[in-house]
């Protein structure tokens, strides 16, 4: 029976529509791999080594640290991993028991590359633990303590699905505890670093950690099982409508009709609820740069990017696939009297909005200094007079349909936020460096500024030009845009 | 209202629909039936000019339509559930539409109170999202608005499918309604030859895309209807 469900596996992975997609994109998802390995295992062999070079305890300081880490890996598998879901509903009726069911697809989640990527850290880790005569049995332990707590996070994540305020809530809570710590007024590692330390001095509290995976392990298990109907949890979720007439739009005038619905596309639908969550992270990147986090990143024209990165996250993540958002609905777009401009301009218009709130947000950057803030000030212009528009061209060529209420995929999938959407937003982040480097070595800081600034503005004036292409591109694609939204996935 | 010429259209070689040409006159109630694969829909997305014919061309309200868009604005249709937007509430949907066809809220509101029965009370004010309805409601909101703005030409697709039998008998009352209107086309397609014969006074009856019967609808045409389906057909005096 085992063997059924895996040719079924087999099948629905090498027919999927996202498998096939081409060559170089999967070459960058396997080098995107392959360097997270390389991170991960670099860090397990060298970090001992590292933090003993600062003078700390190197395995106290990991077993401190490590509250984070396993925090960490179960937001970030909420936001990326998949939910294991075989295809279940034809096989309701066949003569499976459901234990079997739901012990196969949970089986599924324990090969998950989510898991044993950890153990590209952990192993060369402990290892090095050994050979520094750390004792080899307390090790080992602390080692399947660890990967306890790994396959806790897995089997947490299957039923922490669709709790997203909970995974905001906890997120948050743990970056003010970080904070806290930071800033010392509260340290929870003290309570935390003892316990993971304690694995490894006083090997019998591994039965904690084992009883927590099996604990959660069949929370998992009678979670997925007594959803095994239609009506529970392979049910279609069916939300109460939310948000008022937004009468308020109609000063927008003609935008406003879709001004509306691109709002209410925005708050209704997981996927686009995902690229907002994205752009707000975007905020925090400055962090990275202005912060003299990374050295490497301190450079003059590094500050340009940054500050148009910081601002552009929503830019750069939605305009992308302008049109794609309404793939789903796109005959009816192309049997109505639409007027492409009006459609483009709201559109438009939401870009710069955001772009705009963004800038203003941004502005406690101002603690870093405030040509830091002149830059993103200037960053935001550019994105607004050059990026917007350039941005609603690329989408243009883009052929993806996008499935509005799956959220899972904004990661993985090749048609929302990827590496390639990265590679094809890079040109608008160097014209900006260029352009301010050009300044700040010829005359000095300000001409950069000023030079971003100008083009920026000079790029207002050429929106109808860029607009009317788009709309050529529009309607020269349209029976091919049609075609390729009607594949579904 | 609308005419064909010489429309065809193949992919890769199999051709799935090849007519020499009709014409379908302003305000005819015109019923497009035939088995799957006669290219009943192709046929209705070539006229909405979703998919590009392979040679000819139709005309509607004097344009081709792959020329201008003039069309668009006395045309209205619904297909399938694509013509939905999934995250709007019904209302909300209506009111888009509105928008898009120069009526203002009244006016839908106006329009909408005369489909309360039609409704059966399950579509407005529900705070649902369409994509939450079932199928056969879906359908009610597609094709209801496809009324907004008095359309001169209404396409549907299988309007009768998926719903119940009070909606298909209130369906067929509407579109007996616009039939009565001298000034409105409609055009429809369906499986179900009673339902057709009653609604529509003209039938069209296309086979592996090739039009076979061209029937102005009489007393006997569903039988004529009935027995060329089952394969056994009996010639009819004209």
């Amino acid at each position: 029976m085992v063997k059924q469900f895996i040719s079924l596996e087999w099948k629905a992975f090498f027919r999927s529509a996202s498998f096939q997609t081409n060559l170089a994109l999967k070459i960058l998802m396997i080098f995107g791999v392959l360097m997270m390995i390389l991170y991960l295992g670099g860090a397990g062999v060298g970090l001992y080594f590292l933090l003993e070079k600062m003078d700390l305890e190197p395995f106290a300081t990991v077993n401190m640290f490590m509250i984070y880490y396993v925090v960490g890996d179960l937001i970030i598998r909420y936001m990326g991993q998949k939910m294991p879901v075989v295809n279940i509903k034809p096989l309701l009726l066949l003569p499976f028991k459901k234990t079997k069911i739901v012990k196969f697809a949970l089986g599924k989640t324990v090969l998950s590359f989510w898991n044993w990527m950890h153990a590209f850290f952990f192993i060369p880790f402990s290892i090095v633990l050994i050979t520094q005569d750390f004792n080899p049995l307390g090790v080992l332990v602390w080692h399947i303590a660890m990967f306890c707590f790994i396959y806790a996070n897995n089997f947490i994540n299957v039923f922490l699905n669709d709790k997203l305020w909970l995974v905001i809530g906890v997120g948050a809570l743990f970056a003010l505890l970080g904070a806290a710590q930071y800033y010392e007024y509260f340290d929870i590692t003290a309570f935390t670093q003892p316990f993971f330390q304690g694995l490894y001095e006083t090997k019998w509290t591994v039965i904690f950690p084992i009883a927590l995976l099996a604990v959660v392990a069949t929370i998992a298990f009678k979670y997925f099982l007594a959803r095994l109907y239609l009506d529970a949890g392979l049910a279609k979720k069916v939300s109460e409508a939310s948000g008022g007439d937004l009468g308020w739009l109609d000063r927008f005038g003609k935008q406003s009709t879709f001004l509306k619905n691109d709002i209410r596309l925005i708050m209704r639908n997981k996927r686009s609820k995902t690229t907002v969550f994205m752009s707000i992270m975007f905020l925090f990147y400055g962090l990275l740069f202005f912060g003299d986090a990374i050295e490497v990143y301190s450079g003059p024209f590094w500050m340009m990017f940054a500050a148009v990165f910081v601002s552009g996250g929503f830019l750069f993540s939605f305009g992308q696939f302008v049109p794609s958002w309404d793939s789903a609905y796109y005959p009816l777009m192309m049997t109505q009297n639409i007027a492409y401009k009006e459609y483009l301009k709201s559109k438009w218009l939401l870009v710069v909005i955001t772009t705009l709130i963004s800038a203003i947000l941004c502005i406690p950057y101002v603690y870093f200094g405030v040509d830091v803030l002149l830059a993103i000030i200037v960053g935001a212009i550019f994105n607004m007079g050059i990026n917007a528009h350039l941005v609603l061209l690329g989408g243009a060529f883009i052929k993806t349909p996008i499935d509005l209420q799956s959220g899972k995929k904004a990661f993985g999938d090749k048609s929302s936020f990827n590496l390639k959407t990265l590679f094809v937003s890079l040109p608008k982040m160097l014209g900006p460096m260029a352009l301010y480097a050009i300044g700040h070595f010829t005359v000095g800081p300000m001409l950069g500024y000023a030079l971003v600034a100008i083009v920026g503005l000079i790029g207002f004036a050429f929106r109808d030009k860029v607009f009317n292409q788009i709309i050529k591109i529009y309607k020269s694609e349209k029976y091919k845009t049609l075609e390729a939204y009607k594949q579904t996935k | 209202m609308i005419t064909i010429n010489n429309l065809s259209k193949s992919y890769n070689g199999v051709t799935v629909l090849n007519l020499e040409g009709f014409e379908i006159p302003r305000g005819q109630s015109f019923g497009l039936v035939g088995n799957n694969g006669a290219g009943k829909t192709t046929l209705f997305s070539c006229l909405l000019d979703l998919i590009q014919p392979s040679s000819g061309y139709i005309e509607n309200g004097g344009v081709k339509v792959h020329e201008s868009e003039d069309w668009k604005t006395h045309t209205a249709s619904f297909i399938d559930e694509t013509f939905l937007i999934g995250y709007l509430t019904p209302e909300e949907y209506f009111y888009f539409i509105g928008d898009l066809r120069g009526e203002n809220k009244a006016d839908v509101d106006a329009l909408l109170a005369t489909f309360e029965d039609f409704f059966n009370d399950e579509i407005i004010g529900k705070r649902k999202y369409l994509r939450d309805l079932s199928k056969g409601n879906q359908k009610k909101v597609g094709i209801v608005a496809t009324l907004i703005g008095k359309p001169d030409v209404i396409i549907l697709d299988e309007p009768f499918a998926n719903l119940d039998p009070t909606t298909q008998i209130r369906l067929k009352g509407i579109i007996k309604q616009m039939a009565i209107d001298k000034e409105v086309t409609v055009l429809v397609s369906s499986h179900d030859l009673q339902h057709v014969t009653e609604v529509c006074e003209r039938i069209v009856v296309l086979e592996k895309g090739e039009l076979v019967k061209d029937i102005i609808t009489s007393p006997a045409t569903l039988k004529e209807l009935e027995a060329y389906f089952a394969g056994n057909e009996v010639i009819t005096e004209a």
